[in-house]
């Protein structure tokens, strides 16, 4: 078997899958590696998750790391939340094969996009600028690593080892995504000229 | 737990004649072929008589028989060779879009090379449309490459009626095998064909051995420089237990493949008849009729293909899949995609291919724990539960 029995065990029993009608906040992903979604449904009291739903389509690595996510978030606070990533997921996890390391950053990119999506309704009721500010910091990666897999790379034009895939600057906001693909950061589709 | 093999196209068993027959040369019978004394001269025997055995499958000349390492290796050889050798002559080839990565890698090589590479486009079938390669063919043309039957999907090609046109025109034909040889019947005599590759793993032979027919008159540029192996046209100390097992494993095809057929194809049409009946949204890849006796593939909606594998294997089943996660490289399967596939779908893929021995009781077995795996995942599934949404 190429993953981990801990791995497997979510896969085999995934927790919390499904889907929470009356959501305060709902995230979607697509995976711009191998094409795949993952949604994440989140129910916030007192600032904490009292449940947090998914639904993916993709591996056995995608689906034991949103149930995993779901796991360790699963009655944290917003702000604990937020400081899941997707390499903690991954070594919970007991560890992902090299090229099966961008299904993990699905997991927590899709929580953290449900939690943004929460706070932005909830700060349109009230400003709540603090909640606003540790999202866009979580946003910023502080070095140059793929966006897919985190391993670390040279320069922007570059190729990822770990995933086998070439790499551009996205002309928007001058990180690394895939050549010719939809920026993972800002979501950017224009092409470089 | 109950175990069924299903899939033929990653390698099948290696029969238990062949395996007897390549022992000795595993042991006691170690000489070296190009040896002049009585032990390599018994290599030489058998290395010529396993040349006898393929020749006699496809019904060629034994001198028109290259032993190579794979079928990977016959593609190679069979592209970069004929290219080489008739670079002369034009710079132009024709490869379909199915094709093994084999033949469309080399194909990447030899533009590298200045060669001029167009692929040919297949249907949703995954066939090549004749009239298509004839319409492509120009003057420059030197080699048209069209599988005779493709491993993803199970679709058997119009390759001799392609033949004919390349005849026609004047132009080299290769067709990768690898697939087809040993499981349905060849005769290189009854279409012009320049070149066809096969592989042992595909029908019981052993792994690690395959085989380039070069018809007599062609000239062939070696990729293996050396000694003076298989002609000169591929130099290097011979795997003599693998070609005695090929020649083998011919042999045992050449006899029982009608009888491995009658089978092995009721088995394939019920599940490709049940499966669908059982789950929704199930599609058949590949053609309904023109397709490998042994080769059941579908794409199954909202799901992905490794997910399944993962879950079938944890109930003994092995199967294989064309989807993107399943690929190292993470990309979806080419032969899907030039079939007109969205990637979505294209993750569904899932291939069950037989092999001889397989049972009614095997096919029953999948057919109970398939469908509930399936709706297990697409329970998790967002693009399902959008498609339930739609439905209401
Ligand atoms: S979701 Fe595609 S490889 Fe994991």
């Amino acid at each position: 078997m190429i993953y981990s029995e801990k791995v497997m065990e979510h896969f085999q029993n995934p927790r919390n899958v499904g889907k929470i009608e009356d959501a305060d906040g709902v995230g979607e992903v697509g995976n711009p590696v191998c094409g795949d979604m993952m949604t994440f449904y989140i129910k916030v009291e007192n600032n904490r998750l009292v449940d947090i739903k998914f639904q993916t389509f993709g591996c056995g690595a995608a689906i034991a790391v949103s149930s995993m996510v779901s796991e360790i978030a699963m009655g944290k606070t917003i702000e604990e939340a937020l400081k899941i990533t997707n390499k903690m997921v991954a070594e919970e996890l007991g560890g992902l094969p090299k090229n099966k390391l961008h299904c993990s950053n699905l997991g927590a990119d899709a929580l953290h996009k449900a939690i943004e999506d929460y706070l932005q309704k909830q700060s349109q009721k009230e400003e709540d600028e603090k909640a606003e500010k540790t999202v866009s910091e979580k946003e910023k990666p502080r070095e140059i690593s793929c966006p897919y897999c985190e391993g670390p790379l040279k320069g922007l034009e570059e190729y990822c080892r770990a995933c086998q895939i070439e790499l551009e600057e996205c002309p928007e906001c001058g990180l690394p995504r895939k050549k010719g693909d939809k920026c993972p950061h800002c979501g950017a589709t224009r092409v470089r000229v | 737990m109950r175990r069924a093999y299903l899939d033929h196209i990653a390698a099948t068993p290696v029969a238990p004649e062949v395996q007897k027959a390549m022992e000795p040369f595993l042991g006691v019978k170690f000489g070296n072929p190009q040896s002049l004394h009585f032990i390599g001269q018994e290599a030489r025997e058998a290395i010529e008589n396993a040349r006898e055995q393929v020749a006699s499958l496809i019904n060629s000349r034994p001198e028109e028989i290259i032993f190579t390492s794979s079928g990977s290796e016959a593609n190679n050889l069979a592209l970069k060779g004929l290219a080489l050798a008739y670079q002369k002559k034009g710079n132009h080839l024709l490869l379909s879009s199915t094709e093994h990565q084999s033949v469309l890698h080399s194909g990447k090589f030899l533009e590298k090379l200045g060669f001029e590479v167009e692929t040919l486009p297949v249907d949703s079938y995954g066939r090549v449309d004749p009239d298509e390669v004839r319409r492509a063919i120009k003057p420059q043309t030197i080699l048209v490459a069209v599988m005779m039957a493709n491993s993803e999907v199970g679709t058997i090609q119009a390759f001799k009626e392609i033949a004919f046109i390349c005849a026609e025109k004047e132009v080299l034909f290769h067709t990768d095998g690898v697939a087809y040889v040993g499981n349905l019947p060849v005769d290189v005599e009854s279409f012009p064909v320049s070149s066809l590759s096969l592989a042992g793993h595909q029908f019981y032979g052993p792994m690690g051995v395959g085989a380039l027919f070069v018809k007599k008159g062609t000239r062939l540029f070696p990729l293996v420089d050396g000694g003076i192996q298989e002609g000169g046209r591929r130099a290097g100390t011979e795997n003599v237990a693998g070609i005695v097992g090929l020649g083998r494993a011919a042999f045992l095809a050449k006899e029982k493949m009608k009888d491995w057929q009658k089978k092995i194809i009721p088995l394939r049409d019920q599940l490709i008849s049940e499966l669908p009946r059982q789950v929704e949204q199930v599609i058949l890849t590949g053609h309904p009729q023109d397709r490998l006796p042994y080769h059941a593939s579908f794409c199954i909606q909202f799901i992905e293909g490794e997910a399944m594998l993962l879950n079938l294997d944890l109930k003994g089943i092995a199967a294989s899949s064309g989807s993107a996660c399943t690929s190292r490289a993470l990309k979806a399967s080419h032969v899907l995609l030039a079939m007109g596939l969205d990637h979505a779908l294209a993750q569904g893929s899932i291939v069950f291919s037989l092999i001889n021995g397989n049972t009614k009781e095997d096919i029953d077995y999948l057919l109970e724990v398939f469908p509930p795996i399936i709706t297990r995942l697409r329970k998790m599934s967002p693009l399902y539960a959008q498609f339930k949404e739609g439905q209401k």
